[in-house]
C-alpha cells in the first residue's frame, strides 16, 4: 500500500439542505450540511465534498454561503462541484474558503477550462467530476445534470484526456450505484484508477465497510466518498476506521 | 496583544485558506506583498501551490526575495508552506534548474513515479501521511506520527541532515516533511488543512 486511503464524506446540496437521492435523483431532505460537515471533522474525515445538486437548474454554484460558514469550523480539504462553469467561478468559490473545484458539465463542454484551472490554481485543485452510467459490459458513457444528459462520451477515454489536460484527481460517480447501498461499480472504478496516473476517488453506492475494502483492494481506489452510510448513522468514522485497520488498509491515524 | 503574521501573496495561490487557519487561532493577520511590508514583519509565512519557477518569479517580480533572505538571516521566525517550503531550498529541478531561497541547503526534485518495491504509485502524493521525526531540537515542537494533508509532485531533499526535523514516508520513499535553519520552518504538508494537528503547528509557530 502506497498511501493511506482517504475518507472523504460527500454532502449533496439543495437550496440550505443536506440532501440524499438515489441514482443521484429523488432528492430527500436530511438536515444542515454545516453540521453534518462540522460533526465529520470532529469524527476524523479527511475531506469534504459538497456538491450542489441543483446548479445547473439555475446556471451557477449557490454554495458560497454554506462553505464560508463551514470553513471558520473545518480544517481540511473543502471541494466544491456544482454549476462551476469558469475561472471566475473558480476564484469566487475558493475565496469563501474551498480547497478544491470539481467541474463536470461545464469541462464536458470545453475541455480546456481543465488546463486553464490546473495552470492558474494549480492541478491539486482541479477535480474532474465523472457521472459514469454503464451502457455495456465494460463500458460507460459521461452523463452530467446529475446523470439526467447524455454526452456521447466514453468514460475510459474521457478520463486519460482530462490527465493530458493536468486534472488533479478524479471524482468518480457511478450514477447506476449512487444511493442504492449495494455497492460500488467496482469494474469501472478499476478501469478508470488502472489507466490513470492521478488518484480516483470512489464514489456512489457504499453500504458497508466490506464494500470499502473491494472498492480499495480490488478496484484500487484511492479514496473513497462516502454519503449514505455515514448521513444514515450505518456506520461512524472510527468504526470505518477500526475496521480499515484490522484488513491492513492504511487510513489516516486519528485519535478522537 | 494578538500575535502578529504576514503572509507573503506573489499572486500565485489562494491565501484564504491560510489566513482563515491562522485567524482561528488568534493571529493578527496581515496580508503583504512588498518589500517594505516585508521589512517590518515579526513572523513571515510563504504560502504557495503551483511549480517553483513561478513562485520564484512572482517573488522576484515583487522585489521580495532579498526581504525574505534577510528577515530569515535575521532569525525572524519564517514558515514556508508546500511550494513556499520548497522555495526555501537552494535549487529546484522542476522544469530545468531554478534557484530558490537558500535558505535549506539542498535541492527540489520530482518525486520518483514508483516506491522502492518498484510499485508504480500515484502521483500526485495526496493525502494524509505521518510526521517521523527525525530529530527534536528546533523550538518548533512536533508530535510523532501526526497525520498531516499532503498534495505535492515534487520533494525536498535536504543536503545536510541537521536541517531535516521530520520526514515521511511514500510507497518506500523518504519525503522531507519539515525542515529548518535557525528560525526559518517549512512544512511540505498543509498545516491549515490538517485538522486539529496541523492547528497546532500554527500555534507552534506563533509561540516563537
Amino acid at each position: 500500500m502506497s498511501s493511506n486511503i482517504r475518507l472523504i464524506a460527500r454532502l449533496d446540496i439543495k437550496g440550505p439542505n443536506l440532501i440524499k437521492g438515489i441514482h443521484l435523483e429523488g432528492l430527500r431532505v436530511i438536515g444542515d450540511p454545516n453540521q453534518y460537515a462540522k460533526k465529520y471533522y470532529e469524527a476524523g474525515v479527511d475531506e469534504i465534498i459538497y456538491m450542489d445538486t441543483v446548479a445547473s437548474l439555475y446556471g451557477r454554484n449557490n454554495l458560497s454561503d454554506i462553505v464560508r460558514k463551514t470553513v471558520k469550523d473545518v480544517y481540511i480539504p473543502v471541494t466544491v462541484g456544482g454549476g462551476i462553469r469558469s475561472i471566475d467561478d473558480v476564484k469566487h468559490i475558493l475565496r469563501c474558503g474551498a480547497e478544491k473545484v470539481a467541474i463536470n458539465t461545464a469541462v464536458t463542454k470545453r475541455p480546456e477550462l481543465i488546463k486553464e484551472v490546473s495552470r492558474k490554481f494549480g492541478s491539486q485543485c482541479m477535480v474532474l467530476s465523472i457521472e459514469a452510467k454503464k451502457i455495456d459490459e465494460n463500458k460507460w458513457e459521461v452523463y452530467t445534470e446529475n446523470g439526467r444528459q447524455k454526452t456521447g462520451r466514453d468514460v475510459i477515454e474521457w478520463a486519460m484526456e482530462a490527465c493530458e489536460l493536468e486534472a488533479g484527481e478524479i471524482l468518480l460517480t457511478s450514477i447506476d450505484q449512487e444511493g442504492t447501498k449495494k455497492g460500488f461499480d467496482y469494474n469501472l472504478i478499476k478501469e478508470v484508477s488502472n489507466k490513470v496516473p492521478i488518484p480516483v476517488i470512489a464514489s456512489g453506492g457504499m453500504g458497508c465497510h466490506e464494500d470499502l475494502l473491494k472498492v480499495v483492494n480490488e478496484s484500487k481506489a484511492d479514496a473513497v466518498a462516502m454519503a449514505d452510510i455515514l448521513h444514515y448513522d450505518k456506520s461512524s468514522l472510527q468504526e470505518i476506521r477500526n475496521y480499515s485497520l484490522q484488513n491492513n488498509l492504511n487510513v489516516r491515524n486519528y485519535e478522537t | 496583544m494578538k500575535p502578529k503574521i504576514s503572509i507573503v501573496d506573489y499572486g500565485l495561490c489562494n491565501l484564504y485558506n491560510v489566513s482563515n487557519a491562522f485567524e482561528h487561532i488568534g493571529a493578527d493577520v496581515k496580508i503583504i506583498s512588498s518589500p517594505e511590508e516585508a521589512n517590518k514583519a515579526e513572523r513571515i509565512v510563504l504560502p504557495g501551490v503551483g511549480a517553483f519557477k513561478n513562485g520564484m518569479r512572482g517573488l522576484n517580480l515583487r522585489n521580495l526575495i532579498d526581504p525574505l533572505k534577510e528577515h530569515a538571516h535575521k532569525k525572524l521566525p519564517f514558515l514556508g508552506i508546500c511550494l513556499g517550503m520548497q522555495m526555501m531550498f537552494d535549487i529546484s529541478y522542476e522544469f530545468g534548474e531554478i534557484e530558490g531561497l537558500n535558505l535549506i541547503s539542498g535541492k527540489v526534485e520530482k518525486i520518483p513515479d514508483h516506491g522502492t518495491n518498484k510499485e508504480k504509485h500515484k502521483i500526485p502524493h495526496i493525502g494524509w501521511n505521518k510526521l517521523e521525526i527525525i530529530q527534536n531540537k528546533s523550538s518548533l515542537q512536533l508530535t510523532n506520527n501526526a497525520s498531516m494533508y499532503f498534495v505535492h509532485s515534487y520533494r525536498g531533499i535536504c543536503a545536510n541532515q541537521n536541517n531535516l526535523l521530520a520526514k515521511t514516508v511514500y510507497n518506500g520513499l523518504d519525503i522531507a516533511s519539515v525542515v529548518f535553519n535557525e528560525n526559518s520552518y517549512g512544512c511540505q504538508f498543509h498545516p491549515e488543512k490538517s485538522g486539529k494537528e496541523g492547528l497546532n503547528i500554527l500555534k507552534e509557530f506563533l509561540n516563537l
